[in-house]
């Protein structure tokens, strides 16, 4: 029978049936931070239970640490709670001996970022994580997914998750993108027409010319944000693309084992005559630069798109905490603050693309405050070569030390109170970068072009 | 007249709208504790309260939000949710469910649930019921009412004043696991020989998965 992508990965580590009718599947690796494991180690502890495989967990601090004065290590996290969090991280690994990329270690960085970096993240596993951006690691012909910290104990005891097959959906993007339009505008378009519940139940396989064109960095940011449409999972095939990505990184297999890997990689595809329950598809060409208007993923529109009128009790409450009328042309939203970075946007590829628009110009005299944070060390040590924090310093941004960041604002990186924030980030929710925050989400290109303009502007416009 | 066995009786706040996403259920600045408990306080906090909260603050001390639902003395001690679409969409975080919890919410009635969530509702003996829009208005209507809301779990029927309200789906086997706290993991490991048959085959088959710690030159 024609299999699904999603088929293939799950009966190649389905283990057992238990019987409350769930199923067993194989974990092959566990990506672990300091803010959903503490409480999964201790639960571990308690019970007398050890991990099942060490080797299959690695771990890095991301959520917590700051962004600036990292010469200190842990002794520079100046919040004494978030500062036991990444001792307790250290700790757990130690006591466990699992692999770390600690506070320290040029490895070092956002989780989602440094897994495909380092070649962790390799096609056909499944990998779990105690953050729902796991889905990120899709893009790799994965099968990996975000879990709750009883899981994260589950995992490190049984090397299992425990769970049901989900229902394949396929979204299909065929064309060509317009000069300007990234990964992340697609990604968001898509969040547009199915909604933040969409996906609810399914595993969400991104398929067609623009997926096919785009590079591992730009899939990657596609499936981020499956989550943000509702599935657990976002998948792409393998292809050229995947293996050239792959090949030579510290942890991708060498020699025979490359060749043995590579020959099982192949088949990583859905098949031909593959049924998915549910199919979409998209015109890329018509893909516009996208920016969220309201308080949630799905609340998006095009760049030249007017904020909506109050249809229903959530949109008149996010309008009302985004201080926004309706009717309004979205470019108008003037704005505080520009944050580059994140799991969704903050590899290489996104900074080489803000730096374009950023060079030799510099951002309106009216943001408070811009900061790129790359998503690792060896993100920012790639783009220190490159020349790129010099681009970013230069046009008046801060060039910051690798993590979640602004993102969720864990850290002392945060909006102030009512303030306008262009964000590459993945979550515009209530409060999300700071108290009171309102969070618009953009492409690094639109973020640079907004920022110069201290308004939202059409980057296409800016690179015609 | 019914004949049932209760699971929970109590009274509902309802919270009307959708998409409740897991920041705003626990904001961020709480999930640095290393611990499970100790999150009620801060259940929906910048909903909640006037000022902006931090770990560790004296909760006597700051100002409620009296527009907020749960501030209504009227909903004091309720101990059901009732809210609409995709509740719980968002970030991974179990700390949402333990402050559902450690604020004393017992149920969530919902229209539909982010599946994270849901399962970590589960593991965690929160129980999550999802009903249609229909039903969803009858319950908020409830709630808002302050009518007694009764749980026959083990019947799967939803109960006001002994009418019945609504039937519910519910995972046979979540439902014994909420009645009965099962270990999970203890569960799982019933399977450890499967599990490790499964193991070596694997490390036959693939094994780069497996020696990734002689790699690990920086």
């Amino acid at each position: 029978m024609p299999q699904t992508l999603y088929d293939k990965l799950w009966n190649l580590h389905e283990v057992a049936q238990r019987e409350d009718g769930t199923h067993l599947l194989y974990i092959d690796r566990h990506l672990i931070h300091e803010v959903t494991s503490p409480q999964a180690f201790e639960g571990l502890k308690l019970a007398g239970r050890k991990p099942w495989r060490i080797s299959s967990n690695i771990a890095t601090p991301d959520h917590n640490v700051p962004t600036t004065d990292r010469k200190k290590g842990i002794e520079g996290i100046s919040d004494e709670v978030a500062k036991l969090q990444v001792v307790t991280l250290d700790e757990n690994c130690k006591e466990n001996d699992i692999l770390q990329f600690d506070i320290h270690d040029i490895r070092q960085g956002i989780v989602h970022v440094v897994g495909p970096e380092q070649g962790l993240t390799l096609p056909g596993m499944t990998i779990v994580c105690g953050d729902s951006h796991t889905s990120t690691h899709g893009a790799l012909a994965t099968l990996s997914m975000g879990i709750g910290t009883s899981e994260v104990e589950h995992v490190l005891a049984t090397q299992c998750l425990k769970t049901s097959k989900l229902k394949n959906m396929r979204v299909t993007i065929n064309g060509e993108l317009q000069k300007g339009v990234t990964p992340k505008d697609v990604t968001l378009a898509v969040i547009g027409k199915i909604g933040t519940a969409g996906g609810t139940g399914y595993a969400i396989e991104y398929a067609g010319t623009v997926i096919e064109n785009m590079t591992i960095e730009g899939r990657m940011t596609v499936c981020n944000m499956a989550i943000e449409a509702g599935a657990r999972a976002g998948l792409v095939a393998y292809d050229h693309t995947t293996e050239t990505y792959i090949k030579n990184r510290p942890f991708a297999p060498v020699g025979d084992q490359w060749i043995m890997a590579k020959n099982q990689w192949e088949n990583l595809k859905s098949d031909k005559e593959a049924k998915f329950d549910k199919e979409l598809e998209i015109d890329g060409s018509l893909i516009a630069p996208q920016v969220t208007w309201g308080t949630s993923p799905e609340m998006v529109i095009d760049i030249d798109g007017l904020i909506p009128m109050p249809d229903s009790e959530s949109i008149q409450h996010a309008l009302d905490y985004m201080n926004l009328e309706p009717g309004k042309k979205i470019k108008d939203i003037k704005l505080d603050q520009v944050f580059i970075g994140s799991c969704t946007n903050s590899r290489i590829e996104d900074l080489r693309e803000a730096a374009r628009v950023l060079e030799g110009r510099k951002i309106s005299d009216s943001i408070k405050r811009a900061i790129v944070v790359p998503g690792s060390g060896l993100v920012s040590k790639q783009a220190i070569e490159e020349g790129l924090d010099q681009v970013f310093i230069e046009s008046g941004f801060e060039w910051r030390a690798p993590g979640c960041s602004m993102c969720l604002a864990m850290n002392p990186d945060q909006l102030g109170e009512g303030e306008h924030c262009a964000s590459t980030s993945n979550r515009n929710f209530e409060g999300r970068q700071g108290y009171g925050g309102r969070t618009h989400l953009v492409s690094p290109a639109t973020a640079a072009a907004s920022a110069i303009e201290g308004h939202f502007v059409d980057v296409r416009e800016y690179l015609a | 007249m019914k004949n049932t066995t209760t699971f929970h009786h109590g009274t509902a706040v309802p919270l009307d709208r959708d998409n409740i996403d897991t920041d705003q259920i626990i904001p961020k600045q709480f999930l640095k504790s290393i611990k499970k408990s100790g999150f009620g306080p801060n259940l929906f906090d910048a909903w909640r309260y006037e000022d902006e909260g931090f770990p560790g603050q004296d909760i006597s001390q700051r100002k409620l939000n009296k527009d907020f639902i749960l501030n209504q003395d009227r909903f004091d001690g309720a101990d059901i949710l009732i809210s609409k679409k995709n509740f719980g969409c968002g970030s991974s975080r179990e700390h949402a469910v333990w402050s559902l919890m450690d604020f004393g919410f017992k149920v969530v009635i919902a229209e539909s649930f982010a599946d994270i969530f849901y399962n970590n509702c589960f593991n965690n003996g929160l129980l999550p019921i999802s009903l249609s829009a229909e039903e969803i208005s009858v319950m908020l209507n409830l709630a808002e009412m302050g009518k007694e809301i009764e749980i026959d779990l083990e019947n799967q029927i939803i109960f006001s004043a002994d009418n019945e309200i609504a039937s519910f789906q519910i995972d046979p086997f979540r439902k014994k696991c909420i009645l009965e706290g099962l270990d999970e993991i203890g569960l799982s490991l019933t399977h450890a020989a499967d599990i490790k048959a499964f193991e070596e085959k694997r490390a036959v088959e693939s094994p780069w998965i497996f020696d990734m710690r002689n790699k690990n030159e920086n």
